[in-house]
């Protein structure tokens, strides 16, 4: 259904393998080790790991260059990508470059609002909206050509993906948004963190009967909760996100120092149960700063032997 | 409009007090409208300019004059004998006033006493929102009468971004999201379709990105 690409989670997916990706948030700092180190616990447990784009509108380490120290500690990386600091020039240029150093993913995002960073004051770009983004990666790879119409030498042949929030407003239009992302190019989608199942089970079915899902590969997300401070957190202040209140009392039902272990049990039932939810292709897991817990949850989730 | 707000009172003091004798220029038009430089703030600015000095000991003269536009030439004329006795003006206007009346009083410092904060219009009394980034490509036919460009944080044309709930804009709960009221206004005009469009990325080639614009109507020029 989709262009061949080299990339190894398209090929999980395409076998009909239930794929599991991780992430991995690039250090303050240009100290490769801390990257590496994260590699290290993600290795072998996963088949591919998102590597964020500055996320939350903190100044990072690049996407690219810590896209590039996983790829040489062997891991697959999902170069994440968003169009809030770069125009199309940059993008382009990015995305070649990207490749050129053996990237076979990307993951095409707007971007959190810089408002939200350490940054306020910066100026904004917001040049192309992520669709674009997505349909721009598409016609590289698939016309060999850039937004110019310029015939590419060696164009970038990457493994196309989006997100997708099904727990953002306004509902009725997210199922719109997502075949409007396949139509423009998406390969996979990722999702935001499913905690609310049965507002997740209604989109997927919505999905379904639109045909949607038989187009794209779709990665639930997931992340383990730590605390009931965190999912109060989680629930109130992150924009976008849906923790209903059952989960929260369940948390808070448990003695303080058993939260995390009642955090794994609410992530490895969720795993359980997207598993059977058809369309769904595989688990996002977002441990960020927790990477050491992912392939807790790989293991405890029955999904420890990757291709 | 062009909506202003008046800059803090320390500031203004600052950049005027160099000079002895100072016009505060109003603008009759848009900043009247919006509270930040028509007749009546030019009458409660200089008041509180003469008190702030006095009680410095500096002398300052301040004349007011407020003018209908400070955009058009022919209004401008009416403040130039004001403007010819004075050592500085302090411009009530929004910027583009500011600028021409610097151009056509070259020898005259202008200093402007209002932030010109956007195009906009007036929500309700004393309240103002942004409305138009003027782009110079007027896509508001495809949204419903909403413009994304400017009143989506992101500046999103193919719908909105995962953060928004319960109508409001992730970056601010007193934002609107501009695509719900898209969605919400194109299922009143029975227009939904328009959100399966795919939107292709903006020309910004006629925006300011451009570089500054120039509009010449050959039919108007004598
Ligand atoms: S919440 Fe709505 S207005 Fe705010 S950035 Fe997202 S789509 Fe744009």
């Amino acid at each position: 259904m989709n262009t061949e690409t080299p990339s190894k989670l398209q090929q999980v997916l395409s076998n009909g393998q239930f794929a599991v990706t991780a992430e991995c948030g690039p250090p303050r700092g240009a100290d490769p080790e801390v990257v590496r180190k994260k590699a290290g616990l993600l290795k072998g447990c996963v088949d591919a790991v998102n590597v964020t784009d500055n996320q939350t509108a903190i100044v990072r380490m690049s996407s690219i260059a810590a896209s590039t120290h996983l790829l040489q500690a062997g891991l697959e990386p999902v170069m994440q990508m968003v169009v809030r600091d770069r125009n199309r020039i940059a993008l382009q240029s990015d995305i070649m470059g990207a490749w050129s150093l053996g990237i076979k993913n990307i993951l095409c995002l707007s971007g959190d609002h810089q408002s939200f960073g350490s940054q306020p004051d910066a100026l904004n770009v917001f040049d192309i909206d992520s669709m674009n983004l997505v349909r721009m990666v598409k016609d590289m790879r698939d016309e060999g050509r850039d937004m110019s119409g310029f015939e590419l030498k060696g164009p970038p042949r990457m493994f196309i993906g989006a997100a997708a929030n099904p727990f953002a407003d306004p509902f009725e239009y997210r199922v719109i948004r997502l075949a409007k992302k396949i139509d423009a190019g998406a390969d996979f989608i990722q999702t935001q963190c499913v905690y609310n199942m049965d507002r997740f089970k209604e989109w997927m079915r919505l999905a379904a009967e639109e045909g949607l899902t038989e187009k794209v590969h779709i990665l639930a997300g997931v992340t383990p909760l730590k605390s009931v401070p965190m999912a109060k957190f989680m629930a109130n202040k992150v924009a976008g996100m849906d923790v209903p209140d059952s989960l929260i009392k369940r948390m808070a039902g448990v003695p303080k120092e058993k939260a995390v272990e009642e955090g794994m049990k609410i992530c490895l039932e969720t795993i359980a149960e997207l598993q059977e939810i058809k369309g769904i292709h595989g688990v996002h897991i977002m441990a960020i700063g927790w990477e050491e817990k992912v392939s807790e949850i790989v293991q405890g989730a029955g999904l420890a032997s990757r291709p | 409009m062009i909506v202003g707000e008046q800059k803090p009172i320390a500031e203004i003091k600052e950049i005027v007090a160099p000079y002895d004798k100072l016009l505060v220029l109003g603008c009759g038009t848009c900043v009247k409208t919006c509270f930040a430089g028509g007749d009546d703030e030019v009458a409660v600015l200089s008041s509180a300019l003469r008190l702030a000095f006095k009680k410095d000991g500096k002398k300052i003269e301040i004349e007011e004059l407020t003018i209908e536009r400070q955009c058009e030439n022919e209004f401008i004329q009416e403040a130039a004998p004001a403007i010819a006795r004075n050592d500085a003006v302090l411009s009530l206007a929004c910027g583009a006033g500011v600028q021409d009346i610097a151009r056509l009083f070259v020898k005259t410092p202008v200093l402007p006493g209002v932030n010109t904060t956007f195009i906009g219009i007036q929500e309700k009394t004393g309240v103002f929102t942004e409305e138009c980034s003027g782009c110079g490509n007027c896509e508001l036919a495809v949204f419903g009468g909403i413009c994304p460009i400017t009143r989506c944080s992101k500046k999103l044309l193919n719908g909105p971004c995962g953060g928004s709930q319960n109508g409001k804009c992730e970056v601010n709960p007193d934002i609107d999201c501009a695509w719900q009221l898209i969605i919400e206004r194109l299922g009143m005009l029975g227009q939904l379709d328009n959100l399966k469009k795919y939107i292709p990325p903006k020309n910004w080639s006629t925006s300011n990105s451009g570089g500054p614009r120039k509009l010449v109507r050959e039919d108007h020029i004598i």
